[in-house]
């Protein structure tokens, strides 16, 4: 520990808690090995304090860039765990393992090629037949299908953990669509913010090379017809465990992320279906399992593949990467094996050991796990919904000897795995440093004829002091890696890749996109309007419990009812019962995600918009909607009275929403993609108002209620400076409709919303009709607007204006229906063909 | 026995009460040719004309077709239309006697990968817990071979009822055990899982059946339509078709079109449409008819 540390220091508490197997940071003598020493004297100056500042700091980055693991089968995404404490790695062990994972990607990716190619291997018996066969990830129809060049894999992970000796095993590969590169730079993003000092004294090598080398790659293995290989990543959806993996590795390496239903086979060819044309697709990098990217051949059932694939990939056409099929290589079966395949392809030694492994399907392996049952983990060869791997020490007697006859039914479907005492690594918890388990997942990139590896990795450490079950879905906590180094001076990482493609990247919007991004711009502005309103509501409500004024009650019963009607959320305030007592019902429009017009429904909706075109829009964004998030968190879950804590909110709530038009200002590039967000806003606004004003206005009140009405509705829509500018300082409605709906200077009315959509309209193909109906309601508007207002009040009401204002808002819904219609179609999701029986 | 020759004609009909913007389709209508089969022509025509057509061998060596239909259309057709000359080599149910059932846990014969790959699981065949008892009564380990699959051929007849529409595409092998009913792909599923049970390899054989009832005789089950049957394979003998449907060996008057593990790996045709129809008919005809080879 450093000298000038004062008193104990968590070093030290280390030290007494450590790990008597092997850990990382400390030696069997307890010293800090070399490579940690900057850190550990950092850690005794930090503190706990700082550590406790340092991990915070860390959370509120991740928080900004919207980092979320989803667990399976829950529907909110988890933030995700980053421990301020990196993994170091000097030069020499890293030095050591290197070539030990590159030959084994070498391996997998031969293996591979062999499995869907010769099958030599089989034949001769060096892996036995069975483990393949048996295996559901050896697909059939993927047979002889082979990506363009000698890389059939461009992209190999696997998890290693370290056993009590300090030397690294291989405890599974992971070769079929490796997730988790994206996260790793995002550590390292983070970490290298929040840690400064001691990453800018330590030589760490960069991560950016790797991610420079996969883009390289990936251009690689086009097929040879491509001239300028177009190359997309196939997304899992936002809705998949690693959502946000994948668009940050789209963003870092500059090539857009698509679903299956924007692209399409066609003339044997892949095709990225764009609103304005379809563009040839060369190269996919795929985050969809093999089996659910083709429902012809494949799962019949999948929404997330394209029909036709596999017969493109056939055809060679396209490059699918990892090959299609590549999850036979998931197979804990095949390590016992792959000393003697590295052995028969190569004439090479196995470099790099995997956790000794027994597959059932050979009677003497049979007979060891049987007698060995105890210090064994028996795991299916392939994973899956019924597959789970059993810690045979934690059996009861019954459950073993049901488990011993499952695999004595099927010993070819089972392996033994020696259960590895893992090496702990310091983790920073509650005030300690801890020693956890850990588990390093490393990824190759094959580029250039080689595998290069990533200088470090993707870190997880058990939640928990006991837990040996190391893994994001049990609640593991990641780490950055640090390879050390003692050449090359430190490098700042780019955390986006020089020469980034971005303005060929969005070239094509499809029409899956377009949709999205139209709705983002429409709960955007549902979003604003709402805030706005609830706030120009409430500021009345609480004046009158100021006052106690009747003028004042009576307006803001009318207001009440008017933010029932403009969010629809009946009865809402038609019930006298909620005006009497309003608050209840306002916290309510406010935080209630299950109350479709509430404001945390439009934000929870803008959310989902922005997670499926993530990687369109500024990294910013998520910045702003993290905020957001954080306001409605914040007064759903306070205690006591909330309700002086609703405008607060509000407020906030409101800077947020101009933050993100801001961003979309002043951020985005204006492509056909922001001008369907822009048209949504627009749309979405001239809506907006149309319904306030139709609500406030249409019923006349006693004249210094609707005066007061009538404020707030123009507090509501943005324009009460305007509007005290310009005209007396009695409000009346007539005023008030020319301001708002025909002033096309005032860029909170109709018409100006209106001039704005005509503009975005007129940039999307094929939008002359469109064009056509927005000028035509804009007309209408101007021609109808004063016989409308200058139509007598018949028994309270006003008759010709309500019937005005009723087609505006009729025809700006059909208008939105018009676009969806156009452009949006609905995506059929394909339908498998009925099968005959004889 | 002398070669026959045949002419089928397999026609698909689909009709959608919407129309399908686009449909991807892959059959498995044209006949393979191999040892006891030769195919003189074939081809498949599909209605309306696909955009794309592409052919490829596939893992088992059967002839595979892609088509891509990209015109609306309310209706699809798929018609194959093949002349197949049989010559086909039965053998005795003595002459497999040599061989024997193996014994429990006994280790796998050599039997090359394809024997290896059909002795396991598969998609449609899992291991399930009564066939295997129900194998056992009849594949006594050590019982000479032809005489055990004579039996099980038999016993299948016996205990199984032949029940046109009594199951579907997805019914499980469990329930068909359980309800002793079921179609020629349900006996040729619960006959394959019999011998896999017993550490047999035996595969999947979709094809045809051409039948001609005899005076006074009862008219064959599996005429006009697809049928399957089981391949086994018989140490010292290779690869022998039997049908447990008819509980007879085939031979010269079954055409194989495609080989698999089981009916996932082969279905005639399948295929995935875009379309908003909620309801399609389909109607199948298979017409297999004895024609004179033309002679070149």
């Amino acid at each position: 520990m450093s000298a000038n540390s004062p008193g104990p220091g968590l070093v030290d508490g280390y030290r007494e808690r450590a790990n008597p197997a092997f850990d990382e940071m400390l030696d069997a003598a307890g010293t800090v090995r070399p490579a940690w020493q900057p850190l550990a004297s950092a850690l005794d100056l930090l503190g706990a304090a700082g550590l406790e500042s340092t991990r915070l700091n860390a959370s509120r980055l991740l928080d900004g860039d919207g980092v979320v693991y989803r667990t399976l089968g829950t529907s909110e995404p988890q933030p995700w765990q980053l421990d301020p404490l990196p993994l170091l790695l000097d030069d020499g062990e890293w030095s050591a393992l290197e070539p030990g994972l590159a030959q084994r990607a070498r391996l997998l990716n031969a293996l591979v090629s062999d499995l869907y190619g010769p099958r030599t291997l089989l034949r001769q018996g060096t892996v036995p037949p069975a483990v393949v066969l048996a295996h559901q990830g050896f697909l059939r129809s993927c047979d002889q299908i082979r990506v363009a060049g000698p890389a059939q894999l461009v992209t190999v992970a696997a998890d290693l953990a370290r056993d009590q000796n300090g030397q690294w095993l291989v405890l599974h590969d992971r070769a079929a669509s490796p997730s988790g590169s994206g996260f790793a730079m995002e550590n390292r993003r983070v970490i290298s913010r929040v840690l400064t000092g001691v990453f800018r004294e330590a030589r760490i090598t960069a991560l950016a090379p790797f991610f420079q080398a996969m883009r390289l790659g990936l251009q690689e293995v086009a097929p040879a017809s491509a001239e300028a290989p177009r190359v997309v990543l196939l997304t899992s959806g936002p809705m998949s465990e690693t959502a946000y993996d994948q668009a940050f590795l789209s963003q870092l390496l500059g090539y857009p992320l698509v679903s299956g239903s924007d692209l399409t086979v066609l003339d044997g060819k892949v095709w990225l279906r764009g609103l304005d044309g379809l563009e040839q697709i060369h190269v996919i990098l795929r985050r969809v399992d093999s089996d659910f990217c083709d429902p012809l051949e494949l799962r019949p059932e999948s929404q997330l593949g394209v029909p036709g694939l596999l017969e493109a990939c056939r055809l060679g056409s396209v490059s699918v990467v990892n090959t299609l099929g590549a999850g036979v290589l998931e197979n804990p079966g095949l390590l016992p094996f792959l000393p003697a395949v590295a052995r028969a392809l190569f004439d090479e030694d196995l470099l790099l050991p995997s956790a000794r492994s027994l597959w059932c399907g050979e009677p003497a392996a049979l007979r060891e796990v049987r007698d060995r049952f105890d210090d064994l983990v028996l795991k299916p060869i392939a994973r899956g919904a019924s597959r789970s791997s059993f810690f045979g020490w934690e059996l009861s007697a019954q459950q073993r000897a049901d488990l011993l006859a499952r695999i004595e039914a099927e010993p070819h479907l089972w392996v033994g795995q020696e259960a590895v005492t893992t090496s702990t690594a310091p983790t920073y918890q509650t005030g300690a440093v801890l020693p956890r388990s850990m588990v390093l997942r490393t990824f190759a990139v094959a580029q250039g004829g080689t595998y290069h590896v990533m200088p470090g990795g993707l870190v997880r450490v058990a939640g928990q002091a006991e837990s040996l079950l190391v893994s994001s879905q049990a609640g593991a906590v990641a780490k950055d890696a640090w390879v050390l180094s003692t050449r090359s001076a430190p490098i700042a990482e780019p955390w986006r890749l020089e020469g980034t493609p971005s303005e060929v990247r969005q070239s094509v919007v499809s029409p899956r996109m377009a949709e999205d991004l139209f709705w983002l711009g429409r709960y955007t502005e549902r979003a604003e309007a709402t805030t706005r309103l609830l706030r120009a509501v409430r500021d009345r409500t609480r004046d009158v419990t100021q006052t106690g004024d009747p003028t004042e009650a009576g307006c803001v019963d009318a207001l009440l009812e008017v933010l029932t009607s403009v969010t629809a959320t009946w009865p809402g305030f038609t019930d006298p019962v909620r005006r009497d007592a309003p608050h209840r019902e306002l916290l309510s429009l406010v935080v209630d995600t299950t109350r479709t017009g509430s404001l945390a429904h439009s934000v929870e909706n803008l959310t989902a918009a922005t997670r499926a075109v993530r990687d369109y829009l500024s990294p910013d964004t998520w910045v702003v909607l993290g905020n957001l998030d954080t306001v409605l968190r914040e007064l759903r879950q306070a205690e006591g009275d909330r309700e002086l804590l609703v405008g607060q909110t509000l407020t906030r709530s409101l800077g947020s929403l101009l933050a993100l038009g801001g961003l979309s200002a002043e951020s985005m590039v204006r492509d056909l993609g922001w001008h369907f967000m822009e048209a949504g806003r627009r749309l979405e606004r001239a809506q907006q108002v149309v319904a306030l004003l139709k609500a406030a206005l249409l019923e006349q009140r006693a004249q210094d209620v609707d005066a007061l009405v009538i404020e707030s509705v123009l507090v509501a829509a943005e324009s009460i400076l305007t509007f005290r500018r310009r005209y007396a300082p009695q409000a009346e409605a007539t005023t008030i409709l020319e301001l708002l709906l025909v002033d096309r200077e005032n860029p909170r009315s109709v018409a100006h919303a209106l001039d704005r959509l005509t503009g975005n309209v007129r940039h999307a193909p094929g939008s002359e009709a469109l064009q056509a109906e927005v000028e035509s309601i804009g007309a209408y508007l101007r021609s109808g607007y004063a016989r409308a207002v200058s139509s007598p009040v018949v028994g309270g009401r006003r008759p010709a204006l309500a019937e005005f204002l009723g087609t505006v808002e009729r025809r700006l819904r059909s208008l939105a229906d018009e676009v969806a219609a156009t452009y949006f179609e609905d995506l059929l999701a394909p339908v498998p063909y009925e099968q005959a029986m004889t | 026995m002398s070669a026959r020759a045949y002419q089928v004609v397999h026609v698909t009909d689909y009709t959608y009460d919407a129309d399908v913007s686009a449909s991807y389709g892959r059959a498995h209508l044209l006949p393979r040719a191999e040892p006891g089969q030769r195919v003189l022509a074939s081809s498949l025509v599909v209605d309306p004309a696909p955009a794309e057509v592409h052919e490829h061998t596939d893992y088992y060596g059967n002839i595979s077709t892609y088509f891509r239909l990209s015109e609306p259309h309310r209706a699809l057709s798929v018609t194959s239309t093949s002349q197949v000359e049989v010559d086909r080599e039965v053998h005795a149910w003595s002459a497999m006697d040599h061989a024997r059932v193996p014994a429990a846990g006994a280790p796998p014969a050599d039997t090359g990968l394809l024997g290896i790959e059909l002795a396991l699981p598969s998609p449609m065949i899992p291991t399930v817990d009564g066939i295997a008892a129900y194998a056992e009564t009849v594949l006594v380990p050590g019982r000479p071979l032809g005489e055990a699959l004579c039996r099980l051929v038999d016993a299948i007849a016996r205990d199984f009822e032949y029940k046109s529409g009594s199951t579907t595409v997805s019914t499980p092998l469990e329930t068909v055990l359980q309800d002793r009913h079921g179609v020629c792909q349900d006996f040729a599923h619960l006959m394959i899982g019999c011998l896999r049970s017993a550490g047999l390899s035996a595969g999947y054989v979709s094809g045809y059946l051409q039948t001609m009832p005899p005076p006074g005789r009862p008219r064959l089950v599996g005429a006009d339509a697809s049928h399957a049957w089981v391949s086994v394979l018989v140490p010292g003998v290779g690869w022998v078709d039997l049908d447990p449907t008819n509980h007879q060996p085939a031979d010269h008057r079954y055409i194989v079109v495609a080989r698999g593990r089981d009916y996932s790996d082969v279905p005639p045709l399948k295929g995935v449409i875009y379309t908003k129809s909620t309801k399609s008919t389909l109607q199948v005809s298979v017409d297999v008819q004895p024609v004179t080879p033309v002679l070149f």
